[in-house]
């Protein structure tokens, strides 16, 4: 199968990434300076990702609101215009069939989907449409992630206007001539922006982002390490379809309203879930010892299976080998003493809380 | 003579003492390494066995032996600092020595030419 590749990829090329394929796309897992400091450079500076693989889709007329609220635990009507929510399609037992962003805009619902669902989330939408919702796949657009505590900087350094505009927050913006839908949000714990672009002058931007010298290009493998440091869920890793929000720690996710109302799918398992206490949690897993820990090492103590490593490699922050995992109520506690099973050879951990390095949003 | 494999190992043997190192572009590929295990001193291996372990941010990979034989000596210099094998001293940072049993064990290796040309 053919790779897709997005705008940037030409840009990419220019820019001495290494490309790699990534759920049906060819992206950049890293460039010349590599994943560490790529990381290092977003936590201390700013780094800017090409996240243009992540579908954008608009969903628009007057069903709008009941339609996503028939799929997610979010209350869209208290979502107002120029905000962000992070979200999830639930399935009927509870599980996650994917995360996403809603933000309303411009009177519509705008989604950012994971790559690796699109097309799994696009049928799920189609087969919930009703006569008075409109869904449109925004293939012409990009999407760059801006993320770091200079991140604000490099948009003022542009004269873009960002007063009153804070953590989950949308606005429109103008940048030489160029319309951009920008969101407060991102995906490493940091202060950031996520840069929606026409496809066709995502180039330009990226150059005058660049053309500030305060960011670092970074890739996806960078991406991933700030994601776990920081506890974000990746689905397939931390959510799938058999894993409820509670168990993941997204409680935050269900809105009062909904959860008072019990009428999202999966309502009563996931409110008896809250209810009871899940029986596994989303935890930090730091290695005692110089060797990472990988997805699916399972987790033992005195030789009893406690828990499963999810998203297992490196914090370039804490420089030491850090992963996300499940492990059963008893033994979440941070301190807690673990045994990975990790092939040939057994190392210890010890369980952390999330977020492994704290967020830093900016809240205003 | 120096030969590589598929796994992206070299091998360069010196009488019956055979150094093994892996190649430029594995180093390339790998990205930062964050954790080197190397074998111990006196193992006795088979060819093809996973004897040393390089983990980068993102994925462990095993080295393997090119030959049957005994290990020799480790390069722990490489342990003090993980960064010292980058792409331009990839053919000269050696991993393990070997004293092999059968230099027609390397046969099957491919020479520089056929590596090269494997890699693109």
């Amino acid at each position: 199968m053919d790779l897709k590749r997005t705008p940037l990829y030409d840009f990419h090329i220019a820019n001495g990434a290494r490309m790699v394929p990534f759920a049906g796309w060819d992206m950049p897992v890293q460039y010349s300076t590599g994943i560490k400091a790529e990381h290092l450079a977003t936590r201390n500076g700013a780094g800017l990702f090409d996240v243009s693989h992540m579908a954008q889709i608009e969903i628009s007329g007057t069903g709008a609101n009941a339609f996503l609220e028939r799929l997610t635990p979010t209350n869209l009507s208290a979502l107002s215009e120029g905000k962000v929510r992070y979200s999830l399609f639930l399935n009927d037992t509870g599980g996650v069939l994917d995360d996403l962003m809603i933000t309303r805009l411009g009177g519509h619902l705008h989604l950012v989907v994971n790559a690796g669902r699109t097309s799994h989330d696009i049928t799920h939408l189609r087969q919930n449409l009703d006569a008075n919702t409109h869904i449109n796949l925004k293939e012409d657009r990009a999407l760059l992630a801006l993320q770091g505590p200079d991140a604000a900087q490099v948009l003022n350094n542009l004269d873009l206007d960002l007063n009153g505009f804070h953590f989950m927050d949308a606005r429109r913006f103008d940048l030489a001539g160029i319309p951009l839908v920008i969101t407060r949000s991102g995906y490493t714990g940091e202060d950031g922006f996520e840069v929606s672009i026409p496809g066709e002058s995502a180039t330009i931007i990226a150059e005058r982002f660049l053309s500030t010298k305060k960011i670092t290009l970074a890739g996806l493998g960078a991406r991933d390490t700030l994601r776990l440091e920081a506890g974000l869920p990746l689905w397939g890793h931390e959510l799938d379809e058999t894993i409820t929000p509670t168990t993941a720690g997204l409680t935050f996710a269900l809105s009062k309203k909904r959860r008072d109302a019990a009428d999202f799918p999966g309502a009563k398992i996931i409110l008896d879930e809250l209810a009871r206490g899940p029986t596994r949690h989303l935890v930090g897993l730091l290695a005692n010892g110089a060797r990472p820990v990988r997805d699916g090492v399972l987790l033992k103590q005195d030789g009893k299976d406690v828990g499963i490593v999810t998203s297992g490699g490196f914090s370039p922050s804490l420089n030491r080998p850090a992963a996300l995992g499940f492990v059963d109520g008893s033994y979440a506690e941070a301190g807690t003493q673990l045994t990975a099973a990790t092939k040939g050879k057994e190392t210890q951990v010890t369980v952390a809380k999330l977020p492994l390095v704290k967020h830093r949003y900016f809240r205003g | 003579m120096l030969k590589f494999s598929e796994d992206h190992e070299w091998a360069k043997l010196d009488n019956d003492s055979c150094s093994v190192g892996i190649s430029p572009h594995a180093v390339e590929q790998l990205g930062d390494i964050v954790f080197i295990e190397l074998p111990e001193i006196g193992t006795k291996v088979d060819k093809g066995d996973a004897v040393a372990v390089f983990e980068s941010v993102k994925a462990a990979s095993d080295i393997y032996s090119p030959a049957a034989g005994e290990i020799t000596e480790v390069n722990s210099a490489l342990l003090d600092d993980l960064t010292s094998i980058t792409p331009e001293s990839a053919m000269e940072n050696w991993i393990f020595k070997l004293k092999i049993n059968d230099a027609s064990d390397l046969e099957t290796l491919m020479d520089e030419g056929a590596y090269t040309a494997l890699i693109g």
